[in-house]
């Protein structure tokens, strides 16, 4: 007879500090389907933003999340730009490009951290989050602030980047460099971590096209989909990099994507500080003309998607956001069903999930049956760091 | 590029096109008929291999718009949307959900934020909002009175 039953994750805290309610039903140890439950965290911003000007809509949508903090101000501003034919002075770009690549540097660090954390490997954690510091550093530095740097307005950005300041930076991409391969050691030459992570949670290309799955999650299946390339914007055009693709699929070939695109990043912003030509930062424009746009960024987990109609007044009669981890979510259900409830946290935290992009509407009233066996976010984590700690007993470390 | 791209949309399934409009080079609406809203997507998203972006579902008042926007990502990354104007006070079209595993959650957010009905939708259940959030009370249309 099998033993069938539903372990509800969540809704608090199943992963990340972030509300979303997971329901995998499991036959023995292997996950055989689920159900995602959204809607715990959800603000009402689309309908907000109906409401506010064109210069207060990007703070509001910055709000939206705190790591993609840039993504989303940049996303809509090019929505609003391609709505009204609207130019941007090219250091502009330059500087929007390096707030982004910035932004995704410490994304990916923070990603690295946790993933580490879930696998019971807190070294990793403790390290990549103390070299995020530095990266944090820069962004106080350059805009004022760590987080939510209030950098992207429509027709430019709000602050120039200064000489000295482009010197501080390039003094310190080195240093942040060999952190990166720091990590790298860390995690791509450490022989548990092959055995944990290769194999699991496996997606196909045609799981990713069915899915419409974007960012690494996508790359990490071998489809090169990548927006700062497929329809260049800022500056991505006119700066040398490649896309980072890995062919297997797995949980492991996530990591992979998201280390090696560290160094592409670097890579494009150690050329913006070059390139950036000296010049006005913003073109101060006086109306957004009425008509549609749509405006989207690679953010460091995905596409980010924002379209905006105008009527010619000062604010958008319409504004839809879509996050990147909407698409990657769902992919949950290629990738967890037939594997082991011992690898479920991590396949989940190989998408990097971000709920708060995610849900942006109501409130939710939960009427919990206590009859249910709770397993919570700390279990599942427990559950998986014990394997690895198996596994490093197994290699004899 | 794109008026090629554009010349071969129309002879595909030009039978449910009603107006292409190049905005530029990255960026093309086409109005559609919603009743082939279905062969419209499969050919972009199977037969082109786009990506299934997103859809937008927009209240002007007097009709519903619903765009589904695909991104040519292979062929110059051209963001085409497919746009199905629908009737105000019996707002339906197809869903796309059984083809396009992508537009489920969309749709179910659509129907319970709009109040747009996709029929033949295979999950129609609520996304975000609350269970004890009232029936038939769509708090994205422009006539939502938050009272």
């Amino acid at each position: 007879m099998s033993d069938r039953r539903i372990i509800p994750i969540g809704p608090y805290h199943p992963l990340q500090e972030e509300p979303e309610l997971f329901r995998l039903e499991v036959d023995g140890e292997t996950v055989v389907d689920l159900d995602v439950e959204m809607g715990w965290n959800h603000r009402g911003i689309e309908k907000l933003c109906e409401t506010k000007t064109y210069d207060q809509v990007p703070f509001v949508v910055e709000r939206i999340c705190g790591i993609c903090s840039t993504s989303h101000p940049l996303a809509f501003v090019q929505a609003v730009e391609d709505a009204g034919n609207i130019e941007v002075p090219e250091r502009a770009l330059y500087i929007r490009t390096i707030i982004g690549e910035l932004e995704r540097l410490h994304s990916h660090l923070l990603w690295v951290g946790l993933a580490g954390h879930f696998l019971g490997y807190n070294t990793v954690w403790m390290w990549s989050w103390k070299y995020r510091e530095p990266i944090l550093d820069i962004c106080e530095t350059v805009t004022g602030n760590r987080n939510h740097y209030a950098m992207m307005k429509v027709g430019g950005v709000r602050r120039d980047i200064l000489p000295e300041h482009v010197d501080y930076i390039m003094s310190r991409l080195p240093q942040i460099e060999k952190f990166v391969d720091l990590v790298k050691g860390a995690v791509l030459d450490d022989p548990v971590l092959h055995a944990r992570l290769k194999g699991i949670g496996v997606m196909t290309a045609q799981d990713i096209h069915d899915y419409g799955a974007v960012g690494p999650t996508a790359r990490a299946s071998g489809v090169p989909g990548d927006v700062r390339r497929d329809d260049p914007y800022a500056a991505y055009g006119l700066v040398d990099w490649n896309v980072i693709t890995v062919p297997d699929g797995d949980v492991f070939a996530k990591a992979v994507v998201r280390v090696l695109e560290m160094y592409e990043t670097i890579k494009i912003i150690r050329q913006c500080l070059e390139k950036m030509p000296a010049g006005e930062i913003d073109s101060k424009p006086k109306m957004v003309a009425p008509g549609e746009g749509i405006g989207h960024h690679e953010a460091p987990r995905g596409e980010t998607f924002h379209y905006v109609r105008s009527d010619g007044t000062n604010r958008p009669i319409r504004h839809k956001v879509r996050a990147p981890t909407y698409m990657n979510l769902p992919t949950y259900r290629a990738s967890v069903v037939g594997e082991s409830i011992t690898d479920a946290t991590i396949i989940l935290a190989a998408i990097d999930p971000c709920y708060c992009c995610t849900e942006r509407i109501a409130v939710y009233k939960h009427k919990g049956d206590p009859n249910e066996p709770i397993m919570t976010g700390d279990d599942l984590v427990r559950l998986s760091q014990e394997k690895t700690a198996r596994l490093r007993k197994e290699f004899g470390l | 590029m794109t008026e090629k791209i554009v010349k071969e949309i129309k002879q595909a399934v030009g039978q449910w096109i009603k107006d292409v409009t190049i905005k530029n080079s990255q960026r093309v609406y086409i109005d559609i008929d919603p009743a082939g809203v279905r062969e419209v997507a499969k050919y972009l998203w199977k037969d082109r291999g786009a990506r299934y972006v997103i859809a937008t579902a927009i209240d002007n008042r007097t009709s519903f718009e619903v765009l589904h926007h695909l991104s040519l990502d292979r062929e110059g990354g051209a963001m085409v949307s497919i746009r199905s104007v629908l009737d105000r006070d019996n707002p339906r079209m197809p869903s796309l959900a059984t083809i396009i595993k992508a537009a489920n959650w969309i749709e179910r957010e659509m129907n319970e934020l709009m109040g747009i009905e996709f029929v033949g939708h295979p999950d129609m259940r609520r996304l975000v909002l609350s269970e004890d959030w009232p029936q038939g009370v769509y708090p994205l249309r422009k006539d939502f009175n938050k009272s």
